[in-house]
Order: structure tokens, then C-alpha cells, then sequence
């Protein structure tokens, strides 16, 4: 007996010992990264508290005087703020409307074509406009969308019509601006569903072949249901970025005669916060949106993890 | 796949379906096509509104305008330095997140994993950040460009669960014959994670080459560092500003619509040329990324 607990405890402090001797320069090699989150991810958390306290754009952050929520009621009483939400949410939901089926429908045509050449150059040449950056789509969009000069005002006032104002008059500006970002990822977003569809069983297809299936028929009822969970998870985790708009899209295609609807959260925060120097009241409406942001996250995390995906992590 | 019945004859459906795709390739095309003519155009065809997608007027003075602007071209290759580094130093640091955390056996694993994931769930925002970079003497400091946006979280992720699909054998038979965890990274781990390694490099370089906000924030008193994009946004706002306000311009000042358009071109090139390679590498990505297996 006294041996068998002896031999345990060496055995224990064994372990132990060849755990550290194991594991060390695992340790070692996650410091540089713990070290630059903690720097560039958790200390800007302490200017939080600018959110709370009065603009004072010199003094270091924990000598300001505090002001309570007044912060947050004045953001919420500035219609620029409350139109910035509104933007926000309604530029979400047009990507949503016409960006979401968009790369189901294309992948479902990409899946049709035979002639596996043509198929490889057309994907190529679809994922392209997703390399471009914001800035040089907002340059293609002065280029062919200006009243002035722009390619389709050209082919307009050729026919001789009045040019349409695509970027100066705000529900053309909006129209303009989901098409763009449609155009941008259309391509790219069908690469998932091309993936599901490579796994979908090919002897339902040979089946429905077997039943007279027409191609429609095909897609309809077995392309389509085969790829449904996908479909689904990206469906829900798109839903978990409403609030999170790219500031690039609207930074790089805006103008002073469409700030009421092209202006998003992220923009406002950039225009009251640097360029107006009101550093606690976009830190308050930052907090607004970073809260909001991880409710929904978390959300849809949760359901797609119900739903069998794998979620964000 | 197929059965061979389908691969056999093509029919009006087939063609309908090309036909789709032929309008999709051109609408891709055409914006690029446009902004390509006008860089070849005269000034006068432009202002007559007679170029549209083809150049009328050719002349290539807008491209000699610009590749004499010193300004333009060493933003241009300071640009191409800045991707360099970043690409080398992002990949290092998300190396270093990304393979320890595939030891089932480290202790603290999960608190670690959650201290990392956290901060894409949750980020303080723009001014918390500005303010931080001001106490850290970072604001127009060139540093700014690199210094922050080292890993990203997401791509963390895509390297762990590629390091994840390396079987454990491999590593528990190195280590039998004495191998440190280092050894068997360097030795094992990085050699097998090539395509991996080969996207996020790539992830990294687009997302640098494109990037423009970080310097719009953080360096707006630093010209001398503005990467291309941040550039062209300054050239392209210019053109915004006269369009909107005065139609009839006919000489306007600064950079000329054909010689911004050339500089379009031209920041646009490099891009152009990587892409149609690197985007086998994306699609690879993308679905490590989303949907693991």
C-alpha cells in the first residue's frame, strides 16, 4: 500500500514537471499576441468612460469631469444620429432584399453551365469587382453615374432625356449605392453555395433524371433543399450584422447633396467624433452600436449553433 | 457527377444560361472598361459627354501627368513596402495565436481563446482608439498603418482549424523523439500549411493594399504617409466637389477628369494582375472559414 501512494505521487510530480517542460514555449510564443490585444483591443476600453464624461479633447481621460448619461440623451435627441440609425438599418435590409438571393440564384446558373471552361472564366471574372477597394468603386461610380459626364448620362442625354441624377438626388444615390455593393459580391458570395452544391448526393440527381425531371425541376427540388442549411446559416449571420455597414462604402460615394440618407453610424461617429471633435458624444454612440452589435452576434451565433453550423468561432 | 446524358447535347436552356453569364461578364467589365477609356480621352470628348466606354481622343499625357507626380508614385511605393511588411508581420503574430491554441492539453486554453475572440465580438470604437493612439504618440506616426490591425481574429480562426485538420500523430511522434512544440511548428506544422499560409498572406496584402480608413483617422496630419487609397480619395473628392457644383466647368482645377481616371487605372493595376492567382487561394479561404467540413 504505502508503495502504490508512493509511486503516485512521483508519478503526479512527473506529470507536472514534463507538462512545463512540454508546454513552455507555448506560453512564450502567445505572449506577443496577449500583449498586442491587451494594448490595441482592451486599453482603448478604458476611454470608454469618455462616453460618461465631459468633451475634453487634451486632458487624459480619467481627469475629465464626469456628466452622467447626458451624453447618450443628447445623441438620441440630434436627428442626424436618429437618421444615421435609420440609414444604418435600411441600407441592411436593401443588401438583404436584393444581395442575399442574388449569389443563391447565380450559383444555381453557375452549376448549369456544361462547358466547364466558360465556367471556370466567368466565375474569375465575377469575383472580381470584390478585389477592388471602396475608394476606386466610388471613382466607377463617379465615372459612369455623374450627371456631368458620367458613361450611362452620356448614353441618356444622347437619346436625348434629361440626365438622371444617380448620385445627387437621395433615392437615386440609395438605389446606386445598394446596385454597387450588389455588383461588388455578387461573385464572391456565391463560393459558398457553389461548395454545398459539390456536396449535394448526385444520385438524387441521377433519380430525378430516372423520374423526367426537367433541369427547372432539378434545381427546384434537389439543388435547392441541398443547399438549404447553408443557406439558412449565412441568412442568419448576415441578420447578426444589421449595424455593422462598411464605413468605406459610404465614406467613398457620399456627397453634400445626399448626407440625409447616405450617412451611417460608422460615418457619423468619424464626422462628430474627429472632425467635429466631440470625442464623449460618438464615444457614447459608439458604445450604442459596439452593444448592439455584440447582442446580435451573440445571437445569431446561438441560433446558428442550434441550427447545426458552426458560427462565427 | 453528371450522368453523360447531360454532358451530350447543349439545349436552348444551356444557351439562355450562357447568355446570362455573357451579360454578368460585361457588367463586370464595364465599369473598368470606362474608367480605362476616359484615362485615354481628350479633355474636350470628355466634356462633349462623347466617352462613354471607349476612348475618344487618345492621348496618354494623363498617364505621364501622373507618373510625374512624385507625390503619387512614392505613395505608390510606399504602399507596396507597407503591404510587404504587414504581410510578413501578420502572419508571424497570427502563427503565434494560432498554433498554441491547437494543444488540447494547454492549460488556460479556453480563457485564452475567449480573451481573443472577445475583441472581435466587442471593440471599443473609433475616438476610445484615437485616444489611445494619441497618448501612445501613434497619431501621424506611420506605425499606426501597421501596428494595430496585426491579427485578425477571423483569420486566426481559418489557421486554427487548418492547423486543426493536421493529424496529432504527427506531432505526438516528433515529440517522442524530443522535439519542442517550437521545433515541430517550424519543422512539421508551417511546411504542411502552405495553402493556409498562402491565403491569409494574401487576406492580409488586399486588405492593406485597399485600406485607406486608418490613415483617413490617424494620420490626417501626416500626408507624406498616406497610403494610395487615402490618395486617389483626396484626387476623386476633388471631381465630387466640381460635379456636384458646377456642371459647366470646363477646365477644373487639380488633377484633370482623364488624369484622375489614369491614376484610378493605375492604382488599380496591381490588384488586377494578383487576383486572377490569388483568388484560388481566397475561395480556399472562404470556405475554410465558414463552413468547416
Amino acid at each position: 500500500m504505502v508503495n502504490v501512494s508512493v509511486d503516485k505521487r512521483s508519478v503526479k510530480s512527473h506529470v507536472v514537471k514534463s507538462y512545463w517542460v512540454r508546454h513552455w514555449p507555448l506560453y512564450v510564443m502567445l505572449i506577443p499576441p496577449i500583449i498586442y490585444f491587451f494594448i490595441f483591443s482592451y486599453m482603448p476600453m478604458l476611454n470608454l468612460l469618455l462616453a460618461w464624461k465631459q468633451n475634453n479633447i487634451i486632458l487624459p481621460v480619467l481627469d475629465v469631469p464626469w456628466v452622467g448619461w447626458a451624453n447618450f440623451q443628447r445623441a438620441f435627441s440630434l436627428v442626424p444620429f436618429q437618421e444615421a440609425i435609420r440609414n444604418t438599418i435600411m441600407f441592411s435590409f436593401l443588401d438583404m432584399a436584393v444581395g442575399f438571393p442574388a449569389p443563391i440564384i447565380l450559383a444555381l446558373l453557375l452549376n448549369e453551365i456544361k462547358f466547364i471552361k466558360f465556367k471556370r472564366i466567368t466565375q474569375t471574372i465575377s469575383y472580381m469587382p470584390f478585389f477592388l477597394s471602396w475608394i476606386i468603386i466610388g471613382g466607377l461610380a463617379i465615372r459612369l453615374f455623374s450627371t456631368s459626364v458620367g458613361a450611362f448620362n452620356n448614353i441618356i442625354v444622347g437619346f436625348g432625356m434629361e440626365p438622371v441624377p444617380f448620385l445627387n438626388s437621395p433615392s437615386h444615390w440609395v438605389a446606386t449605392n445598394v446596385f454597387l455593393s450588389v455588383w461588388r459580391h455578387l461573385g464572391w458570395n456565391t463560393i459558398l453555395y457553389l461548395a454545398a452544391i459539390t456536396a449535394v448526393n448526385p444520385e438524387l440527381y441521377e433519380a430525378a433524371d430516372m423520374d423526367g425531371a426537367s433541369r427547372f425541376r432539378k434545381m427546384w427540388h434537389v439543388t435547392l433543399p441541398g443547399i438549404r442549411p447553408v443557406i439558412v446559416i449565412l441568412l442568419v449571420l448576415t441578420m447578426g450584422q444589421i449595424m455593422g455597414v462598411d464605413f468605406a462604402r459610404f465614406m467613398a460615394m457620399e456627397n453634400n447633396l445626399v448626407r440625409s440618407v447616405s450617412e451611417v453610424l460608422p460615418t457619423f461617429v468619424y464626422r462628430w467624433g474627429l472632425q467635429s471633435m466631440q470625442f464623449s458624444l460618438a464615444t457614447a454612440v459608439g458604445i450604442f452600436t459596439s452593444v448592439i452589435n455584440l447582442f446580435l452576434l451573440l445571437s445569431a451565433n446561438w441560433l446558428v449553433r442550434r441550427l447545426g453550423g458552426q458560427g462565427f468561432w | 457527377m453528371k450522368s453523360k446524358s447531360r454532358l451530350k447535347r447543349a439545349t436552348y436552356g444551356d444557351w439562355i444560361i450562357v447568355f446570362l453569364m455573357l451579360v454578368l461578364i460585361v457588367a463586370c467589365i464595364l465599369p473598368v472598361m470606362s474608367v480605362i477609356a476616359t484615362s485615354f480621352s481628350s479633355h474636350d470628348a470628355i466634356m462633349r459627354r462623347q466617352v462613354s466606354f471607349w476612348p475618344v481622343g487618345f492621348q496618354i499625357d494623363s498617364y505621364m501627368d501622373v507618373l510625374n507626380t512624385p507625390r503619387f508614385m512614392r505613395s505608390m511605393a510606399w504602399t507596396g513596402i507597407l503591404t510587404g511588411i504587414v504581410v510578413v508581420v501578420n502572419l508571424i503574430m497570427t502563427v503565434l495565436a494560432a498554433y498554441p491554441l491547437t494543444y488540447d492539453s494547454l492549460k488556460g486554453r479556453k480563457i485564452i481563446t475567449f480573451y481573443i475572440v472577445f475583441t472581435m465580438l466587442f471593440g471599443a470604437g473609433l475616438i476610445p482608439n484615437f485616444v489611445l493612439f494619441r497618448d501612445l504618440n501613434l497619431l501621424n506616426n506611420p506605425l499606426v498603418l501597421i501596428l494595430p490591425g496585426m491579427i485578425s481574429v477571423f483569420n486566426m480562426i481559418i489557421m486554427r482549424n487548418f492547423f486543426f485538420g493536421i493529424p496529432d500523430s504527427l506531432k505526438e511522434s516528433a515529440e517522442i523523439d524530443g522535439a519542442s512544440p517550437f521545433t515541430v511548428l517550424i519543422k512539421i506544422y508551417l511546411p504542411l500549411s502552405t495553402p493556409v499560409l498562402a491565403t491569409i498572406g494574401l487576406f492580409y496584402a488586399v486588405g492593406r493594399w485597399n485600406g485607406f480608413q486608418d490613415a483617413l483617422f490617424f494620420l490626417q496630419g501626416a500626408p507624406e504617409w498616406h497610403p494610395i487609397q487615402l490618395l486617389l480619395y483626396n484626387i476623386i473628392n476633388n471631381l465630387t466637389a466640381i460635379d456636384a457644383m458646377d456642371p459647366g466647368a470646363t477646365a477644373p482645377p487639380g488633377w484633370s477628369e482623364s488624369v484622375q481616371n489614369a491614376a484610378i487605372v493605375i492604382a488599380m493595376v496591381p490588384i488586377l494582375c494578383v487576383y486572377p492567382f490569388a483568388q484560388r487561394y481566397f475561395v480556399k479561404g472562404a470556405t475554410l472559414g465558414a463552413v468547416k467540413g
